[in-house]
């Protein structure tokens, strides 16, 4: 690829390479990338966590930590100058002005203690001559350009005052304040929620028509990068595996890895298994020396471990690094094919009519309330008036935006916290209210827990054998030290961990193994039902696709009934039997997870699932995507009657008076909504 | 906000009665007095009882208890048992001039010094400049700063002759004291702001900055220090305390007639009236600090001000 000289991109990154000085050594985080950037394109660098692509980012804008980072060799191009060369000084001038960048969080992107207006202007001011009124003019005008009502006022309000979304707005006007002629959006949607991620990647495209801006997109969502993307580069452990139009990449991969990471996202038609990639990235102290992902890969051919492959060009613009282009190499089956617009209309076939009804509900929820008090007279709602059963054996999914109250109904299913009115019952047997010790000792082993953040859940002074076993002791289940040791590495062998594990400390794991430590640990106690709290959230999509794997495994194993809580639809969509949307505290629909999908009825689930980025470039770009008005309404002042008619498209008059019924509209297909009949 | 000062003062009115009452209750239970009976038993009967009445001390506990609050209550801390004569608010006033100036002048000098300091080694992050200034930090904190006023005096004052050793005679008197005071301060403030300048400095917010093109010293100062501050707030609360314990001994080392030392000298003739009235005064002052930095947390923090705002 070094051979071909591309006369009009604007950026381009060659040959670079950046390590970090650790204690342990030095880590080779970016290993001969090359890239480049035409007027106007927007190109998506997707990788794992590791993969080297936001360092790639931050070395194009210079905002490495100066003490360990260093680029060892290669340059960056920007309008055929290199920055590599240029002063801190000089730097100053291209950053903000020339090249500008997005970040992932913007909850913590702005400075607490100065107000937006101020944060906008600054950038202003340090490029152009103008005075404090007139920045503040356009900052005005930015803040109305990235779509926030009521700029006049809005300006002279502190970062707290805004909402996520409202805040990546911000960032977004902060980003544009000089015109830049790069934009670089690391990970820019991935701490919003589906619609609100809609809403931005929207005004990104939008602006990119206003502005001509070129956009480099960091993102391991595949779904955004379908949306987004004119081309695709494919990162994994420090190098780009595979480039080429959006096209290309989502219909004729040709690299191993981009196989993989095409097969482990479910979209919302996948059944069975997903095609989770074993094993974890290679450690970047010792990268591995032929191709990196040749000890994941399967099918990995001999040459992959012992020489690393070139670039192989398929066509002028699709290139890829794998020895299963030489002309030598055997050809192998793809796993998963995807075809052209392949999910555009089809309606799903045999959708699986819902055994689970024939059970026996393991839970039943009755007018379920869970208020807070927060300050003086002022409740939050976070659940309100949830009725439904979950049944023996079966998944039920349950998704909604952050602050809907899922997690809140999790808890309190579990008594973690205690009703403010309504009934739990579990096999029939009241949970809430007061209890003899042994009856909530049973119920505490019955009933367990899975946590979102594996980092934080695991206790980091004690051995994994302790963690897993704490409830094989509390609840007597071991009667010798052998028998809990055997236990113990039964359970590490069940979720896929080995017995020398035993004896490590948490910090030892990575993401996805200290999941599965949290996984055996909820097995310890043989329970009968597992609350999962976005159990996957926090892990890489392809460690996603391992642990949802192992939950489905153990699911049938061990014959579990599972409330599996997520944010990310199509996750949701492949592992439930059933699924729940939320709102504000309120069920909005609850249908088999196949009929939710080919029909959705409630207004928000359909929003919510046209708001879902799919995996798939062709349909990306056709279909119309319902982009809801405005953001989620503050739980402890909910609209009256239907609380989702603020942001309905469809909203009556009447709907503001009463709280519609929560009804079965079709066979096992319940939504509130007064519009449907 | 009216609500919230409201609130606030009231609270400071309540803990200074609980505090009155239980250094009055405790002063009773003490062991000696200025008239023990030794020296009471020179007297005749009508003298002692004499006496006794001028200080309300014939009548029951409960009794002077009531008398002492209702004194209080007017500003009236009653008459020092040890200086005939004086009541002790006019003692108070007398000797607060020196040991105001010192107090403030060790604030201003510790906490610039301190802020700066801790700047520079967060700022020099695992250099020589980090190093040395966490080196004086640890020093500062465990060297008493008793042993270090002796060596202030032994070489500045004796062995160079640059300042005076000891008394109140000029300005040039105040310097030593200030700066035996302020190394606790600068000690404490110099840690804790480099802590939380190299936590400010990991912030995404300071990474935004520099994406924008602001140049790094401007970042440093427009988004890093008051962001680092905040925090420093919390620990000006200890620090005024440890400035008063310090002044105590201070004061007395250098010969300086402030309150500290007329602290130390009723403590040591069990003058109660003075003792009761000092510490009330050292309450007040604590509680009025905490009001005080309360209410900067508001202007400093625009998440705390707008909150309290709203109501």
């Amino acid at each position: 690829m070094k051979e071909v000289r591309f006369v009009d991109a604007l950026l381009e990154v060659n040959n670079l390479s950046v390590s970090f000085s650790t204690y342990a050594g030095k880590v080779q985080a970016v290993r001969g990338v090359n890239l480049f950037l035409k007027k106007g394109e927007t190109l998506a660098i997707v990788g794992e966590s590791g993969s080297g692509k936001s360092v790639t980012s931050k070395t194009i804008m210079n905002l490495l930590p100066k003490r360990s980072a260093q680029i060892e060799e290669g340059e960056i191009l920007f309008e055929g100058k290199d920055l590599t060369k240029y002063s801190e000084k000089q730097m100053d001038k291209i950053r903000g002005s020339e090249i500008s960048m997005i970040f992932q969080d913007p909850m913590t992107a702005l400075n607490p203690t100065m107000t937006i207006g101020k944060q906008i202007a600054e950038s202003i001011l340090s490029h152009e001559k103008t005075s404090k009124k007139e920045a503040m003019q356009k900052a005005i005008a930015l803040v109305k350009l990235v779509g926030i009502p009521n700029a006049e006022g809005r300006v002279n309000q502190y970062p707290h005052q805004f909402s996520g979304g409202m805040r990546q707005r911000v960032v977004i006007a902060i980003a544009l304040a000089c015109n830049p002629k790069v934009l670089i959006a690391d990970e820019p949607t991935t701490a919003l929620d589906v619609t609100i991620q809609a809403q931005i990647l929207d005004l990104m495209k939008v602006i990119q028509q206003k502005m001509g801006t070129s956009i480099i997109i960091i993102t391991h969502d595949l779904g955004v990068v379908a949306n987004m993307a004119d081309r695709v580069a494919v990162m994994y452990a420090g190098k780009i595996v595979e480039t080429g139009k959006v096209d290309e990449i989502f219909y004729n991969p040709q690299h191993p890895y981009t196989w993989g990471l095409l097969g482990s996202m479910p979209n919302m038609e996948t059944r069975g298994e997903l095609v989770a990639i074993p094993g974890t990235p290679p450690d970047m102290l010792h990268p591995p020396k032929g191709d990196p992902f040749a000890e994941r890969n399967e099918q990995a051919l001999k040459i992959d471990f012992l020489r690393e492959p070139p670039m192989f060009k398929l066509t002028e613009t699709h290139f890829a690094a794998t020895w299963l282009l030489h002309g030598k190499a055997p050809v192998v089956e793809r796993p998963v094919k995807m075809q052209k617009g392949h999910l555009q209309t089809r309606k799903l076939q045999n959708a699986n009519e819902l055994q689970v009804r024939q059970l026996e509900p393991l839970v039943q929820i009755k007018n379920l309330k869970k208020y807070f008090s927060v300050g003086k007279n002022e409740v939050l709602k976070a659940v309100d008036n949830i009725s439904i059963d979950i049944m023996r054996g079966e998944t039920l999914g349950l998704v909604g935006e952050s602050g809907c109250g899922k997690s809140t109904l999790g808890r309190t299913l579990m008594k973690l916290y205690e009703a403010t009115d309504g009934e739990v019952f579990y096999r029939q047997e009241l949970v809430h209210g007061k209890k003899k010790a042994s009856q909530m000792k049973d119920f505490n082993r019955k009933v367990q827990m899975i946590f979102q953040d594996p980092y934080a859940s695991l206790n980091p002074r004690k051995t994994v054998s302790d963690i897993i076993a704490e409830g094989i002791d509390i609840h007597g289940l071991a009667k010798t030290k052998e028998e809990r040791r055997q236990k113990v590495y039964h359970l590490l062998e069940v979720v896929g961990l080995n017995r020398s594990h035993a004896s490590r400390y948490p910090h030892e794991f990575s993401g996805g193994q200290r999941q599965r430590i949290g996984i055996a640990r909820a097995l310890a106690v043989e329970p009968e039902f597992i609350i999962a709290d976005e159990p996957i959230s926090a892990l890489d999509v392809s460690i996603q696709a391992q642990v949802v794997n192992l939950m489905k495994k153990l699911q049938k194993e061990h014959d579990l009934t599972y409330l599996f809580i997520a944010h990310d639809l199509s996750m949701v969509k492949h592992i439930s039997d059933r699924v729940g949307v939320m709102y504000l505290g309120n069920m909005v629909e609850l249908a088999s997870s196949d009929d939710l999908y080919n029909d959705p009825l409630h207004p928000y689930t359909q929003a919510l699932l046209s708001a879902v980025p799919v995996p798939d470039p062709m349909r990306e770009k056709s279909r119309n995507r319902i982009v809801l008005k405005g953001e989620l309404p503050s739980p402890s002042t909910p609209p009256s009657g239907c609380r989702f008619r603020t942001r309905c498209p469809y909203a009556l008059d009447s709907c503001a008076k009463e709280v519609p019924l929560w009804r079965e509209l079709k066979k096992n297909h319940w939504a509130a909504c007064h519009i449907l009949k | 906000m009216k609500k919230y000062f409201l609130l606030r003062v009231m609270n400071i009115i309540i803990t200074l009665f609980i505090i009155a009452t239980a250094t009055f209750f405790l002063m009773k239970q003490l062991p000696g007095s200025p008239f023990d009976e030794e020296r009471l038993s020179n007297l005749s009967d009508d003298q002692r009882i004499e006496f006794l009445s001028r200080y309300g001390l014939d009548q029951p506990l409960s009794q002077q208890y009531i008398i002492y609050m209702k004194n209080l209550v007017t500003g009236d801390f009653g008459e020092s048992f040890y200086f005939k004569g004086q009541e002790v608010a006019d003692l108070i006033k007398h000797r607060i001039g020196p040991s105001a100036l010192l107090g403030a002048q060790a604030v201003v000098l510790g906490i610039t010094i301190g802020i700066v300091l801790g700047i520079i080694a967060a700022f020099r992050h695992n250099t020589i400049w980090d190093f040395s200034t966490m080196f004086i930090a640890v020093i500062g904190v465990s060297v008493p700063n008793f042993v270090f006023a002796a060596l202030l005096q032994y070489y500045v004052g004796l062995k160079l002759g640059l300042l005076p050793v000891a008394f109140w005679e000029s300005y040039s008197s105040s310097i030593m004291p200030t700066i035996a005071l302020s190394l606790m301060v600068i000690a404490l403030i110099a840690r804790f702001t480099r802590n939380e300048m190299l936590e400010v400095l990991q912030q995404d917010y300071i990474i935004t900055a520099r994406a924008k093109g602001v140049p790094q010293f401007k970042v440093i100062y427009k988004h890093a220090i008051r962001n680092a501050l905040i925090p420093v707030l919390t620990i000006l609360g200890p620090i005024v305390v440890s400035l008063l314990t310090g002044s105590l001994v201070i004061e007395n080392i250098f010969g300086v007639p402030g309150i500290g030392s007329l602290f130390v000298d009723s403590i040591k003739v069990n003058d109660y009236t003075t003792i009761m009235g000092l510490t009330l005064f050292y309450s007040a002052f604590f509680v009025l600090t905490m009001l005080i930095i309360d209410l900067l947390y508001g202007v400093i923090d625009p998440r705390i001000r707008i909150n309290g705002a709203k109501e």
